[in-house]
This record gives C-alpha cells, sequence and structure tokens, in this order.
C-alpha cells in the first residue's frame, strides 16, 4: 500500500472520529428528545463510514457487510425512535 | 497481505476518502454548532449523501484496483442511505411539529424571526 494512500486513511479516520465525537456531544446535551434522536442518526453514519475506510485499508470485504448491517439496523432504529416520538407507540 | 493498486486508483482513492471524511466531519460540526432543532436537521445530510457517496465511490475504486474486476457492491449501501434518510427525517420532523404544538410553542416558520 502507497504512503499517500496510508497516511489519507488515517487522516479520514480522524476526521469520521472528531464526527462521531460532536454527535456524541449532541447525544449527551441535546435539550430535547429529538436532538438525541437527530444526534443518534449521525452517529450510526459516521460509524459506517468508519467501517467502509477499515475496509480500505485492510483490503478484506469484510468490513463492508458490517457496514451494511449498521446501515439497515440504524434506520430502524431511528425510525422506531422517531415513531415513538410522533404518538407514543412503536407498532401500531 | 494486500496487494498493489496502481498509483492513480491509489491517488483517487486517497483523495476522496479524505473529502469525504472532510465532508461528514462539516455535517456533524453543523450538528452540534446550529441553534435550533429546525435547522441542527439540515446539517447530517451533507454527510450522508456527499460523504457517503465519496467514501463508497472510494471503496469502489480501492476494490476494483484490487481485484482487477469491477466491484460494485458499495452502491447498496450508497442507495440504501440516500433512499432511507430523507424518509427518517421527514417522520421526525413531523414528531417535533407535533410535539412543538403540544408544548403551545410558536411553530418553525416564525421562530427565527425569518
Amino acid at each position: 500500500m502507497s504512503i499517500v494512500l496510508a497516511w489519507s486513511i488515517a487522516a479520514a479516520q480522524t476526521l469520521l472520529c472528531l464526527a462521531m465525537a460532536c454527535a456524541t456531544f449532541r447525544i449527551l446535551r441535546g435539550p430535547r428528545a429529538q436532538d438525541r434522536v437527530i444526534g443518534f442518526d449521525c452517529l450510526y453514519l459516521n460509524a459506517m463510514l468508519l467501517l467502509l475506510t477499515f475496509g480500505v485499508s485492510s483490503g478484506s470485504s469484510l468490513y463492508f457487510e458490517a457496514a451494511l448491517i449498521i446501515a439497515l439496523l440504524g434506520f430502524v432504529g431511528t425510525m422506531a425512535l422517531a415513531k415513538f416520538l410522533l404518538r407514543g407507540e412503536v407498532i401500531e | 497481505m494486500n496487494g498493489e493498486v496502481s498509483a492513480l486508483a491509489a491517488a483517487v482513492t486517497a483523495v476522496l476518502l479524505v473529502v469525504g471524511a472532510a465532508i461528514a466531519l462539516i455535517g456533524s460540526l453543523g450538528l452540534l454548532r446550529l441553534g435550533t432543532f429546525y435547522e441542527r436537521v439540515h446539517a447530517p445530510t451533507l454527510g450522508t449523501t456527499l460523504g457517503t457517496a465519496c467514501v463508497a465511490v472510494a471503496s469502489m475504486v480501492y476494490f476494483s484496483a484490487l481485484g482487477s474486476r469491477p466491484v460494485l457492491h458499495e452502491v447498496l449501501i450508497l442507495l440504501f442511505v440516500t433512499v432511507t434518510t430523507p424518509v427518517t427525517l421527514m417522520i421526525l420532523v413531523r414528531a417535533a411539529q407535533l410535539r412543538d404544538t403540544y408544548e403551545n410553542k410558536p411553530p418553525a416558520s416564525t421562530r427565527n424571526g425569518s
């Protein structure tokens, strides 16, 4: 692996970790429940991007499947939380 | 363990990875910095559209160069995230509006003075 690619992967992982820290801060601080939900949405998305960069750095396609599962389950989780805020029940 | 990729593919992957991660960071910073909830909803979509697109295309380019054959399965993630994010955010904003109505807060259009 070329040195440029290695350094850029490290830079991208640092940036994505900072982005996850921002989302975590919004989850912890968010004044209302919907702020925390949108912080969670941002958090799982950045984790998914981080897993894709791990996949590029290791060269195995196993990380892709983990990222796909995170995208699927994160969507379901955020949707359930939003439905709960909307009606007070997840399944009507 | 890693095979070697060509210099052009490595350069394209490097640029796309850093750009995608930087865009995702800008979106998260917007989530952190903006004032009201209705402004904050807009910020992370930067990461879900362009950030995810850049990182997924970088991964596609890298694995295609590594395997000497087109690897396109990252399109699945891109398609799924792009389709599901607006659905989630629309339901979330509807819930936020309902909660604001219950608490007798003014609607979103008049709160910022715009």
